[in-house]
C-alpha cells in the first residue's frame, strides 16, 4: 500500500518547521513517529500534500525535571524511551505506569508521546495520562510558543485546536504539590492492541491526604474524558475505600462507552470503576508500604 | 550507484503532480548504499525491490505483524512504517547482514537448533528484534523475551521454539565473550559495519 505523493521536508530547526507548515497552507502533516500518520497515509485516511519531517531536528528527545519539579517531555521523545526510563517511576508514576502498555516494543521505539496526544485518537493512552496530570502542550507557531492545557487541546476524535501551522514541541506536566503516586491500568484483547478501556490516576498526597487528583478515561468515549468530578471526590481524603469508592463511581458515571466487539457499554462502564478501585489500592498499598 | 526512481515506482498513484525525487544514501548490513527515491517509497519497499534484499518481508503491511522488523541505527524499527527518505545518512540491518561468509550468526544457529521456525515468515523479523534485546540485555529471563518479541508475530510455531533459540543465542554469545571476546566484536562489525 502507498501513500499518495507528497513532498518531503526535512527541517534542521523548529522555527523552519514552522515557517514550512506556514508555507503549505494547511495541507501539510508533521511527520514525528509516524506510528499513527504513515499507518493514515497508506490507508489513505489521510493525503497531505506535504510532510514536514521533525525527526532531524535536534535537542526534541529529552524528558527531565526542571528544578522546580515542572517535569518536560520533547516532541521527539519515544514511547520506548519513558519505558525504559529507571527515574520515572518516582518522578512520574502514572507515564511510568502506561509507557509499557502503549503498542508494541517496535511501535515504542518510534512513537512519540506528544505526536500521541496530538493525534487525538479516542483510544490513545497517552491523552488520558497527560489529563490525569493536568499536563499541558506548548506549541510554537509563527507567532511564538503558547501552552494548552491537554484538556482542552483535544476537541474532538482526531481533532485538536492546533494551527494548521503550529508544532507542539513539548509536553509539560506542573510540579507536584505533594508525593506524586499514580498509576494506568488498561484492558486490551492481547498484548500491544489499543485499549477496550484505559484508566489513568494521579494523585499528590500531603501529609496524608490527597492535595490534587486526576482521573482520565482511554477509549470510552468519542475522545479522552476527563473525570473531573470523580478526581475531586478524591482530593481532601486519605485515599480510604470509601472515597475511591465514590471516584470509581463517578468515574463509571463520566465515561461514555459505546457497545461494540470488544464489549458492552455497561462492562466497559464496569471496567472503569474497577480500574479505579485498583489503582487507588495499588496506591495504598505502596504508601503503606514506604510508612 | 542504483537509480530506483524507474524501478521502484508504485504504478498506483494517480499521474498527479510531479513531486521531486530524493537521493538517499545509506548503509546496509555494512555497505554504503544510494538510490533516488520518492518520498511515499516505503523503506521495506526499497530494501526488497529497491536493493532486492527480499529477506527483509511484508506480513500485514498495516504496522501489526513485524515481518519488516530491521535495525534502524540499532534499534527494531517497522519498515513497513518508516519512508525510505527516512534513512537518508542511517544505519539499517537486515537478516542478510546477519551472517558472515562463512558463519551463521549465533541467533541463527539458535533458530535452527531449536526449531525456531516453520514456514519462516516471521523469522527474519525475529531474529532482528532478538539482536536488540540482546545487545541491550544479554541475559534475558524468558518473560523479557516474550516481551521484546510481542510486536512480532508467529502463525505458525506458538512461540516457544522461538523463546527457546533466543535462549540458545543468548548462552552461545555469552560463551563466545568470555571464551573469545575479540572473534565476536569481529562478527559483529560485518554485520553492521
Ligand atoms: C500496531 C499499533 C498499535 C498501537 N497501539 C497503541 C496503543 O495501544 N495505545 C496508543 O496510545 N497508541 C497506539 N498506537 C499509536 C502509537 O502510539 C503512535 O505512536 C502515536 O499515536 C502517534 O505518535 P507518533 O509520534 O507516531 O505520531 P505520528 O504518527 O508521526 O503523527 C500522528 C499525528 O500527530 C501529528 N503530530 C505528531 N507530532 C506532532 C507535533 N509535535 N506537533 C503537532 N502535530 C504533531 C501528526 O501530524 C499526525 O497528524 C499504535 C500504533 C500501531 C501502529
Ligand atoms: S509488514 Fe510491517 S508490520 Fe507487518
Ligand atoms: S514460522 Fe511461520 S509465521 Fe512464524
Amino acid at each position: 500500500m502507498y501513500p499518495s505523493r507528497f513532498r518531503y521536508e526535512a527541517p534542521s530547526t523548529v522555527a523552519e518547521a514552522v515557517a514550512m507548515l506556514a508555507a503549505a497552507d494547511g495541507e501539510a502533516k508533521i511527520l514525528a513517529g509516524g506510528q499513527s500518520l504513515i499507518p493514515m497515509m497508506k490507508l489513505r485516511f489521510a493525503a497531505p500534500a506535504m510532510i514536514v519531517d521533525i525527526n532531524g531536528i535536534g535537542g526534541l528527545d529529552y524528558h527531565r525535571s526542571d528544578p522546580d519539579g515542572t517535569y518536560r517531555i520533547g516532541a521527539l521523545c519515544r514511547h520506548a524511551d519513558l519505558e525504559k526510563s529507571a527515574a520515572l517511576a518516582d518522578a512520574q508514576p502514572t507515564i511510568a505506569a502506561a509507557a509499557p502498555v502503549v503498542a508494541d516494543p517496535l511501535v515504542r521505539t518510534r512513537g512519540t508521546l506528544v505526536g500521541s496526544v496530538c493525534h487525538a485518537d479516542p483510544q490513545g493512552d497517552w491523552a488520558s495520562v497527560m489529563v490525569s496530570l493536568e499536563g499541558a502542550i506548548v506549541a510554537q507557531g509563527p507567532n511564538g510558543r503558547r501552552s494548552i492545557q491537554v484538556a482542552d487541546l483535544i476537541d474532538g476524535p482526531f481533532q485538536t485546536v492546533l494551527a494548521p501551522d503550529e508544532i507542539a514541541v513539548e509536553a509539560v506536566i506542573p510540579a507536584a504539590r505533594g508525593a506524586r503516586a499514580g498509576g494506568y491500568l488498561k484492558l486490551e484483547r492481547r498484548v500491544g492492541d489499543f485499549a477496550t478501556v484505559g484508566v489513568a490516576v494521579s494523585v499528590e498526597m500531603s501529609g496524608g491526604s490527597v492535595a490534587r487528583a486526576g482521573i482520565g478515561l482511554t477509549a470510552v468515549g468519542p475522545a479522552t474524558i476527563n473525570a473531573s468530578d470523580a478526581a475531586a471526590a478524591l482530593v481532601g481524603t486519605a485515599l480510604d475505600s470509601d472515597a475511591v469508592d465514590a471516584a470509581a463511581q463517578l468515574a463509571a458515571e463520566a465515561a461514555q462507552p459505546r457497545s461494540d466487539h470488544r464489549g458492552s457499554a455497561d462492562y466497559k462502564r464496569h471496567v472503569v470503576a474497577t480500574f479505579v478501585r485498583r489503582i487507588g489500592a495499588q496506591i495504598q498499598r505502596s504508601e503503606q508500604e514506604a510508612a | 550507484m542504483s537509480t530506483l526512481f524507474e524501478e521502484v515506482r508504485p504504478s498506483d498513484g494517480g499521474a498527479g503532480d510531479a513531486v521531486p525525487v530524493r537521493r538517499v544514501e545509506l548503509t546496509v548490513n555494512g555497505e554504503r548504499r544510494a538510490a533516488d527515491v520518492e518520498p511515499r517509497l516505503l523503506l521495506a519497499h526499497l530494501l526488497r525491490n529497491g536493493f532486492r534484499l527480499t529477506g527483509t518481508h511484508t506480513g500485514c503491511d498495516t504496522t501489526n505483524c513485524g515481518a519488516c522488523t530491521v535495525l534502524y541505527d540499532g534499534v527494531p524499527v517497522k519498515s513497513c512504517t518508516m519512508f525510505a527518505v527516512q534513512a537518508d545518512g542511517h544505519e539499517v540491518l537486515t537478516v542478510e547482514g546477519l551472517a558472515t561468509a562463512s558463519e551463521l550468526h549465533p541467533i541463527q544457529e539458535g533458530f535452527k537448533d531449536e526449531h525456531g521456525l516453520q514456514c519462516g515468515f516471521c523469522t527474519p523479523g525475529m531474529m532482528l528484534a532478538a539482536k536488540a534485546l540482546l545487545e541491550e540485555k544479554p541475559n534475558p529471563s524468558e518473560d523479557e523475551i516474550r516481551w521484546a518479541l510481542s510486536g512480532n508475530l508467529c502463525r505458525c510455531t506458538g512461540y516457544q521454539n522461538i523463546v527457546k533459540a533466543v535462549m540458545w543465542a543468548a548462552e552461545k554469545l555469552g560463551a563466545n565473550v568470555e571464551s573469545d571476546g575479540a572473534d565476536d566484536a569481529g562478527d559483529d562489525a560485518g554485520g553492521e559495519g
